[in-house]
């Protein structure tokens, strides 16, 4: 008997048995169903619990039932296909609801009178007002961090990849990767020490300028040393074989080659200061009224004034932070589909 | 244009590691000189050594004296950038600039020198790309990517950006290896109508690519693994292939090596 189960299994050809390709979805609605049955029944009403039995039904589900009819191997495969999708999905889902709910609160007072006008007149208990003395502020001061940034950053990764040998770029090295890791209220407070404090400058866009480019620089570094080591070193040498000098071979060569990269790179970097408070808050201090000068005084900027309505309460300031969340999400948003197109129209062309 | 090469007791050193030893030799202007020998015994960091190439590796240096018509590469106040534009040099895979069209591939050595006038511009171009053998098939698409080409043309395509600049030699380091048949005797039918104007030096893995197209070769060899390479004989490439003077040589072209 045992024999004949083992032929069974090995047959003369190459073609074993396979589960139709609705299998997946068929054990995902069961064992949804499942799931929402047991907590049903169980009394359980969080939508998390059934969910993590439905997902743990399901990897148990594919396992069991794909090992019966394919075989262990086959079952292997589709237990890590499935944990694969379990583990897509649970990283979807907190992104996808957080858009949806900035999407449903902030639309309601987002406008173009919202957009245009500042808090100047309005109290924080009154509905109307606007933002635009914090996207001039946000704009502002990301500008001047970037314009700091970018140059030394991407100058820094170019002698790192291009010149850096020995001890001195070992040490460049590890000194962003601690930056890297630096809080940004810690930037905040250095920039509150030396320029505010021991240099006597007064708050103002610019001091916050310069601890969001703290926060900046590594970001830049890191993404663009990666980018330029991409570059293959045949095309280094083809250019230095013609005579080029190797300054206008890292510029001419290696950086156009590697530009797309090196944009993207910068975006997310922009990306991630944008939504920065804390030093911004020590640094750059809150006003309700529009400051077009980066160099002096209180500035307003998105983030912050996100936290100032949350904190004055009320209806009407709550769906003006929510409005000002969906701006922030949109700008950022906008900024990674820019560096996407600039990265794909840039990229090293293979077309005939 | 050519020039001829001296090289005199060259030694050449990745770090501490001696990589060549001793290395003699004379290039006579417009002939093709064929370096041959087994993998790993210095033939290309020879060759890199001609056009102070050598020296880009991390840790490479050079030791004796290199000369090109009566200066010597390696002298005090030379310029490596100066020098690289009087010897050229093709590599083994074809290396077109991925952002550069055909047109200024061609151009790269001029453009990127910043000495040209865009008059003749256009006329380096073509006769570069016409002393290639590449014009027909690309005088349609000069202003489509490099990279688009097939293999062949590509290196054909870096063939021509060489001798764009006008080089007095031009150096190629196992330029077909990456080729298919047609494509290499394209190449090799190239290097004949080259030598006319330029110093060739090739190095080549293929016995029979060397006798075709050179007309002196070179054998190098190592004693063993981890031992420097050293020239073993240099003759007519017609002697080489016939009747070597070195035991060593013969038992390497015929196939009884090791």
């Amino acid at each position: 008997m045992s024999h004949a189960t083992l032929t069974d299994k090995r047959p003369g050809s190459l073609r074993g048995a396979t589960l139709p390709k609705w299998f997946p979805w068929a054990v995902a609605a069961g064992s949804i169903a499942l799931g929402i049955g047991i907590s049903a029944a169980a009394g359980l009403r969080s939508s998390i619990q059934w969910g993590l039995i439905a997902a743990v039904l399901f990897v148990l589900g594919t396992y069991g039932i794909a090992g019966r009819v394919e075989g262990r191997r086959q079952a292997k495969d589709r237990v890590v296909t499935s944990l694969v999708w379990v583990a897509f999905l649970l990283a979807v889902i907190p992104l996808a609801s957080l858009v949806y709910e900035t999407v449903k609160r902030g639309v309601k007072v987002l406008d173009g009178y919202f957009l245009t006008h500042s808090m100047g007149v309005v109290a924080d208990k009154d509905p109307g007002g606007g933002i635009y003395h914090a996207i001039l502020g946000t704009l502002q001061q990301v500008g001047i961090a970037t314009v700091i940034a970018v140059p030394i950053g991407v100058l820094t990764a170019i002698y790192l990849v291009e010149y850096g040998r020995g001890k001195l770029a070992k040490a460049v090295t590890f000194f962003v990767d601690v930056m890297t890791g630096i809080p940004s209220i810690v930037a905040g407070l250095f920039v509150l020490s030396t320029w505010i404090l021991i240099l006597g400058m007064g708050a103002s866009g610019f001091a916050g300028a310069l601890a969001l480019t703290i926060l900046m620089l590594p970001v830049v570094v890191r993404s663009t040393e990666e980018m330029l080591k991409l570059v293959p070193n045949e095309l280094r040498e083809a250019s230095l074989a013609l005579g080029v000098p190797k300054w206008r071979t890292i510029l001419k060569v290696v950086v156009p080659t590697s530009i797309g990269g090196i944009t993207t790179g910068v975006m997310l970097a922009i990306a991630r200061i944008t939504g920065e408070t804390a030093p911004l808050l020590m640094l750059v201090w809150v006003t309700d009224f529009i400051n077009a000068n980066p160099f002096s005084d209180a500035q307003g900027s998105l983030p912050v004034y996100i936290y100032l309505q949350y904190s004055a309460g009320g209806e009407a300031a709550y769906d003006r932070a929510w409005a000002a969340a969906l701006t922030l999400i949109a700008f950022i948003m906008i900024l990674n589909l820019a560096a996407r197109g600039i990265a794909r129209w840039k990229a090293p062309k293979t077309g005939r | 244009m050519a020039k001829r090469i001296d090289v005199s007791g060259l030694n050449a050193y990745y770090g501490s590691f001696l990589a060549i030893e001793d290395i003699s030799m004379s290039i006579e202007p417009r002939t093709v000189t064929a370096f041959i020998g087994p993998s790993g015994c210095g033939k290309s960091t020879f060759l890199r050594t001609l056009n102070r190439m050598h020296e880009v590796t991390p840790g490479g240096r050079v030791e004796g004296k290199v000369m090109l018509g009566d200066e010597n590469l390696y002298g005090a106040g030379i310029d490596p950038v100066s020098v690289r534009r009087e010897v050229g040099m093709v590599f083994q895979r074809p290396n077109p600039f991925p952002t550069m069209s055909v047109y200024d591939n061609v151009a790269a050595g001029l453009k990127l020198n910043g000495n040209f006038k865009k008059s003749e511009l256009d006329d380096i171009v073509e006769r570069s790309l016409k002393g290639a053998n590449l014009w027909n098939e690309v005088k349609d698409r000069l202003n489509k990517p490099g990279s688009g080409l097939s293999g062949g043309q590509q290196q054909r395509l870096c063939i021509a950006r060489a001798i764009a600049v006008e080089p007095n030699v031009l150096l190629m380091d196992e330029p077909c290896s990456a080729l298919d048949p047609i494509s290499t005797l394209a190449i090799e039918d190239l290097i004949g109508e080259l030598k006319e104007r330029f110093t060739i030096v090739i190095v080549t893995h293929n016995m029979q690519q060397a006798a075709r197209v050179s007309d002196r070769t070179a054998f190098f060899n190592l004693a063993a693994v981890g031992q420097p390479g050293k020239l073993i004989e240099m003759d007519e490439t017609e002697r080489i292939f016939s009747n070597p003077s070195v035991q060593a040589t013969e038992d390497y072209i015929s196939g009884r090596f090791g």
